[in-house]
């Protein structure tokens, strides 16, 4: 085991473990990205739903949410909005940590470190590197290694999944194409990533390192996937996920849990919605009752075809 | 051969299938009431959101099955979740260091198997941040053992153990409070034993079937 003390470790990270009044050393760099990981373990077989107000994330936690996305805009009322799109009011974020006992994730803009050091500062569960608030750097990721609190970051491919890690991202979801309720990139993006750990796999050891010389990822994560078959991390769907049979789909391809933005608090009935998606995803495998839960859930929400749009937030950041 | 039921509506539950496997049990995911039809002849209940797992439990009609067969002595091992899931008493709702108070008030409350003589405090050490490795002290017979290792530990946004029932015995501590505990046939954890190596809880749990 790692030394329990490090002197890497920085002052908000020691204010964070003060003012929750423990007495524990602060762990090693090494030990908090384990810690960050395992963290994501206990949310798996679990939603994550995006809310934008404390009343909504008690819903979403009454609901059976396993942990919350606090953001002052969900997806598709960012795409309608237009502009440019930032991380949310942290007096926002802290109503929403009060009125739930679940995890509270936060969004912060690709590459804007100063974003997620105020999110470290307020004590943050996790941080979400996301593609749906607009980029604030269009060559580098943030260097999640320097930071305690964990996070997770989009990708649409192995390549993608792998750099992410590399960069310290302790749990991964697909993009999708937020906003839109149109489950299509999704699919593509968890199909694509399982395929390619598949073949990944199957490759001979000393194969490897071209491989990872062509998929532009460090070779020793590759070769973790070519033992493991499967990521060093939790691997969640993301992105147009609207139904209980959308989440169903999602754990079918081998998504390890599923987050539900707009599709949620932008349909009919969000209470019932939001807890059916949630039975749907632990007993993704019982068409019986997917068909029961999927019953009088009132109006889906009314969703944009991703082929009619013309702001792709899947591309952003590779 | 051993079979062990391992709640599967939402947590780690796989890597206790792994351990649980490994010793030689097999193992059955209880996913929904029809999952009851198999008998077993113990139960883990695992990390994971213990708001979602009792609602689930709950929505899937598990919980009263269960609460009885608990009740009649079935042998449980309930980690981090799963102990909050097992504790009689929950203190608070959870961390609210630094937040609302009026607002924290109405977080929605965990209502469990209450059968374990213990009272709980959730995320007593904090948010994620807040979670931590350490070693604690393996006990026998309420001594620490002779020849004992220290037990790894990990707590993740863990609860803490605040008081014990008369007929509760501690089996782990740390930082001289008991973070593992026994009474009859119910084992309680505020640590994650299926994170680590150390296989010295599963089989505690084992030699209680």
């Amino acid at each position: 085991m790692a030394p329990l003390s490090s002197p890497e470790t920085t002052d908000a990270a020691a204010t964070a473990t003060a003012a929750a009044g423990a007495t524990t050393p602060l762990p090693s760099s090494a030990e908090q990205v384990a810690l960050n990981r395992q963290l994501a373990q206990m949310l798996k077989g679990g939603v994550i739903m995006d809310v934008t107000t404390p009343e909504q994330a008690r819903i979403a936690e009454a609901a059976g949410a396993c942990a919350v996305m606090a953001l002052e805009r969900i997806p598709a009322d960012i795409r309608a909005a237009g502009g440019v799109s930032r991380m949310s009011d942290p007096a926002m974020i802290k109503g929403i940590q009060a009125a739930v006992s679940i995890p509270v994730m936060a969004k912060c803009r690709i590459g804007h470190f100063a974003e997620a050091q105020i999110l470290q500062a307020i004590d943050i569960d996790y941080i979400d590197e996301s593609e749906v608030l607009s980029p604030a750097d269009d060559t580098y990721h943030i260097d999640k290694t320097q930071f305690r609190a964990p996070f997770v970051c989009g990708a649409r491919n192995l390549g993608e999944a792998l750099r992410r890690i590399a960069e310290g991202a302790a749990m991964i979801r697909t993009k999708g194409e937020p906003g839109t309720g149109d489950v299509v990139q999704a699919v593509r993006h968890m199909r694509l990533i399982n395929s390619q750990i598949r073949a990944v796999q199957a490759l001979r050891a000393d194969e490897l390192f071209e491989e990872a010389k062509r998929l532009q990822v460090p070779y020793d994560l590759l070769r973790s996937v070519h033992e493991a078959g499967k990521l060093p991390v939790v691997n969640f769907a993301a992105g147009g996920i609207a139904t209980p049979a959308d989440a169903a789909l999602m754990m079918q391809l081998g998504a390890e849990g599923v987050f539900v933005g707009s599709g949620i608090f932008k349909s009919g009935d969000p209470a019932k919605r939001a807890a059916a998606i949630v039975q749907a995803t632990t007993n993704y495998q019982d068409p019986e009752l997917l068909a029961n839960l999927s019953e009088n859930l009132g109006e889906a929400m009314v969703g944009i075809n991703a082929q009619e749009i013309e702001l792709i937030m899947e591309e952003r950041g590779q | 051969m051993t079979t062990i039921a391992v709640l599967a509506v939402q947590g780690a539950f796989i890597e206790h299938q792994r351990r649980l496997e490994a010793l030689g049990c097999t193992v059955r995911q209880l996913r929904h009431e029809a999952d009851l039809q198999h008998s077993f002849d113990g139960l883990v209940l695992p990390g994971g959101e213990s708001t979602v797992q009792a609602k689930l439990l709950r929505d899937t009609g598990l919980f009263a099955p269960l609460r009885t067969l608990i009740q009649e002595g079935l042998p449980v091992l309930g980690t981090c979740a799963g102990l909050i899931l097992l504790a009689q008493h929950l203190d608070g709702s959870g961390d609210t260091t630094n937040l609302d108070r009026q607002l924290a008030a109405k977080r929605t409350a965990v209502d469990g198997f209450r059968t374990l003589p213990v009272t709980v405090q959730r995320n007593a050490y904090g948010r994620q941040l807040g979670s931590f490795h350490a070693e604690g002290l393996w006990l026998e017979d309420g001594a620490a053992h002779p020849d004992g290792a220290p037990l790894p530990l990990t707590f993740i946004r863990a609860p803490r153990i605040e008081n014990v029932g008369p007929a509760v015995q501690t089996l782990v501590t740390y930082q001289d409070a008991p973070v593992a505990v026994r009474y009859r046939n119910q084992i309680g954890a505020a640590f994650h034993p299926e994170l680590d190596a150390d296989n010295r809880l599963y089989r505690l749990f084992l030699d209680l079937l």
